[in-house]
């Protein structure tokens, strides 16, 4: 806070006003609830997927129309560039600037690979002759709740691409706060989330 | 972004910094509630052009020929393809680009930090950019009148089919696809506010201010960011998906087997009533984010010019949290006659009576402390009143239209359009009016004029309710919503006097808001000049100088030592007790 006085920190006292309850800066918080605000985002759009499949009389086996292991190396590296971003912010608290450099590119190459695998995907299955409205196994919303989803999820993760590469900008110019990469990872961490329960509600079950 | 300084920036100089691109809080508020009356211009306009086609269907306008060519055929008759834009974008443009944004967007950002006692929003920038999205959102939305087939006609709801297929009607050509790209932007405008006014409520109160001295208004524009936070993101997933079944041939909302001009569509499998659950779980929290400013407001209002703490503070506060927590469990009141189950149906008719508990926790703590109350009836004071008189009456039918068995009866009837112009539209109105005489000396320095005030709440307040309360009987009577020519049915032909009084009285009430055009900006010139407290108000905008300068209070921020509805309080000299007072600079009279 700008005009931060000693208050002590008891359950009070930290309602009390002139310091923020959480202990965190507003920035934080503000991509706390920016955070739940756009999963309630994706909690909608996963609803109208379970609501459309539940009302269609036939869904096609997920077995047959996708190589189940290569989403599951994409999942694998979005999950390990988790563990990478979260390397880099524990570099940024520690103010080890080599460690921040590697996480964040790392985080990147993964996010890149996830884009590029994605890429890759929908290619085979347009070639497939998967289009929004029309696919080979039957039902339509099955395509098209498909490219819906993983498309809007993937704009996430290029945004988030986007992102951590102005951080690492920022970190080579030394501009960089330890909670910028923070936040970054928070959103990063958030995107790899949704994709957990992407994988999980279209592809598995 | 990571190198903010907490509102604390520098006073801008050139023109443009300080009144277009502004980041200040009070001028970016001023601005959207300048745009919202805008909006609010058009929109009524448009409430005018339907009150003449019901009074008088079947009458030849040829004036209204000569000014709007496409609207009215040469002989002067309204062209039927056209009268269902006239009530979509009176109610898209009302709901959303008016009384969402003039008491949330315009109030809150003008508001909040100087209630709560911040030099500005947590995120100015973020601040700027959510007015300017939403700017473009209106200029996308007006665009929408003159494109090719006209502006969106399935109702401010967009109920698909009509508005999935675009060649179902006129206005889902390219009008639809407008209205859904406005209320996109819309959506991300206010979502950006919604993040700068819930961090900056959590973290930048002042020294003092405990979340229990936060006066009314700032608990209701609390619980209204909340809710539109959790509560938009459904319509946007909506929105999406609505814009693929139009543009990319997706079948999200498009049932197998529709035909239209003998054509059989490709769409198949969709559901309309997918799009009905999104939207109504964004549209029943929507209705509380115009309803709870207006509570805010008339709490705040209604305890100074009754000189009396508001009836149970607590109460009041926790009044909203639970109607806030109940407006997500209720949306399902909007679909009962969509065939949903009875048991479900029942759940949802429970959660709707249960929110008329802290309803009336709220009203009834009103008239407490209202009773035996030496009152001032200025200007705010009577609109705040008109809030109360308004949710009351449009309450009691909230009552019937919460149980399944009478809805089913007047569903999509006047009796609807009746209790939702009363409760909803009107309370927020009228809580616009009643924030605007109350705060527009601490927005502009002068007061408004009291006599010419008080000449336009009382032709308001009467025209409001001559125009909307015969609306339950039409709707008692059958005479469905959204019908072109009532005349057409023989069963409504007697009713046609009830529609002519409608309309003159809505005729009345829409001129007299030009009393409070003129009012508004003759006060901003000539009105009599505004001290810093004119209200003899508790709470910390009357702290600062009116109006406030930029960072709000020149030197240290106020420290706070007590609730916001300290007024006549015994053994004090003066009837109020700002909340700035430490309890050792009260004069009592002992010490006087």
């Amino acid at each position: 806070m700008t005009e931060s006085h000693a208050v002590e920190m008891t359950a009070e006292s930290v309602w009390g006003g002139g310091v923020s309850p959480f202990g965190v800066s507003w920035r934080k918080l503000m991509m706390w609830i920016f955070i739940i605000t756009d999963g309630l985002l994706f909690a909608g759009l996963l609803a109208g997927y379970g609501f459309l499949r539940l009302a269609s009389p036939r869904w096609p086996d997920q077995a047959e129309v996708f190589y189940i292991p290569f989403i599951a190396f994409m999942t694998f590296v979005l999950i390990t560039s988790s563990a990478t971003m979260g390397t880099a912010v524990g570099a940024a608290r520690h103010g080890d600037r080599r460690w921040i450099v590697r996480g964040l590119a790392l985080t990147i190459l993964g996010g890149l690979t996830f884009l590029g695998c994605q890429a890759y995907e929908w290619t085979h299955l347009i070639h497939e002759g998967a289009r929004l409205y029309t696919n080979p196994w039957g039902v339509p919303h099955f395509t098209a709740c498909f490219f819906v989803l993983t498309g809007f999820h993937g704009s996430h993760v290029l945004s988030g691409v986007i992102i951590l590469t102005v951080t690492l900008i920022r970190t080579l110019l030394g501009k960089a706060t330890p909670e910028g990469v923070e936040i970054a990872g928070l959103y990063w961490h958030f995107v790899d989330l949704v994709w957990v329960f992407i994988f999980t509600l279209f592809y598995l079950l | 972004m990571h190198h903010g300084h907490e509102g604390n920036h520098e006073a801008p100089q050139s023109f443009l910094r300080r009144y277009i691109f502004s980041l200040d809080h009070k001028v970016i508020g001023i601005q959207y509630y300048l745009t919202a009356l805008f909006m609010m211009l058009v929109a009524g306009l448009l409430a005018m052009l339907i009150r003449i086609q019901l009074a008088w269907p079947q009458a030849a306008q040829p004036w209204l020929h000569k000014i709007l060519p496409g609207l009215y055929d040469p002989n002067g008759i309204m062209r039927p393809e056209y009268y269902p834009m006239l009530f979509t974008m009176h109610g898209t443009l009302m709901v959303f680009f008016v009384m969402s944004t003039a008491p949330v967007s315009g109030f809150g950002n003008f508001l909040i930090p100087l209630q709560i006692g911040a030099r500005d929003m947590a995120f100015p920038f973020l601040n700027m950019m959510s007015y300017w999205t939403f700017f473009v959102g209106c200029l996308v939305m007006l665009a929408s009148f003159f494109v090719a087939g006209g502006a969106a006609a399935a109702g401010w709801t967009a109920y698909p089919p009509l508005s999935a297929l675009r060649e179902a009607i006129p206005g889902s050509q390219w009008g639809q696809t407008l209205w859904i790209v406005g209320m996109v932007f819309f959506i991300a405008s206010f979502t950006m506010g919604g993040l700068n006014f819930v961090t900056t409520i959590l973290n930048l109160r002042t020294r003092g201010m405990s979340m229990f001295r936060l006066p009314l208004t700032i608990w209701a524009m609390f619980c209204v960011a909340v809710l539109g936070l959790l509560s938009f993101p459904a319509l946007t997933a909506g929105a999406i998906m609505l814009l693929f079944d139009r543009h990319f041939g997706t079948s999200f909302f498009v049932p197998s087997g529709i035909v239209i001009a003998d054509k059989l569509t490709s769409h198949q499998g969709g559901s309309p009533l997918l799009w009905q659950h999104l939207f109504w779980f964004l549209g029943h929290p929507e209705v509380y984010i115009l309803m709870l400013p207006a509570m805010g407001f008339a709490s705040d209002i209604i305890s100074v010019f009754a000189r009396k703490p508001i009836f149970s503070y607590r109460a009041m506060v926790y009044a909203i949290l639970a109607i806030s927590t109940l407006s997500f469990l209720v949306w399902g009141h909007h679909m009962f006659v969509s065939g949903m189950s009875p048991y479900l149906g029942m759940a949802f008719a429970i959660f709707t009576l249960l929110i008329a508990v802290p309803s009336a926790v709220k009203v009834f703590n009103w008239l407490a402390t209202l009773w035996r109350a030496k009152i001032h009836f200025t200007t705010p004071m009577l609109f705040a009143l008109g809030i109360v008189s308004l949710f009351i009456s449009g309450g009691l039918s909230g009552i019937w239209l919460g149980q399944a068995p009478i809805d089913i009866q007047v569903h999509d009837t006047y009796f609807v359009v009746a209790h939702f112009h009363l409760i909803m539209a009107g309370a927020a109105l009228f809580g616009v009016f009643a924030a605007t005489y109350y705060w527009f000396p601490k927005m502009f320095g002068r007061m408004m004029n009291e006599t010419l005030g008080k000449l336009h709440f009382w032709l308001t307040f009467v025209t409001y309710y001559l125009t909307f309360f015969p609306m339950h009987f039409l709707g008692l009577r059958g005479m469905m919503r959204r019908i072109y020519d009532p005349t057409q049915y023989d069963l409504f032909k007697p009713l046609q006097p009830i529609n002519e009084l409608i309309s003159i009285s809505a005729f009345v009430l829409g001129a007299a808001q030009l009393i409070f055009v003129f009012n508004f900006v003759w006060s901003i010139f000539r009105g009599k000049k505004a001290d810093r407290n004119p209200w003899r108000a508790n709470t910390l905008e009357w702290t600062t100088e009116s109006p406030a300068p930029h960072g709000n209070w020149r030197g240290p921020l106020p420290v706070v030592y007590r609730g916001p509805y300290e007024y006549s309080v015994p053994g004090a000299v003066e009837d109020y007790i700002p909340q700035h007072v430490a309890p050792a600079e009260v004069k009592t009279v002992g010490t006087r």
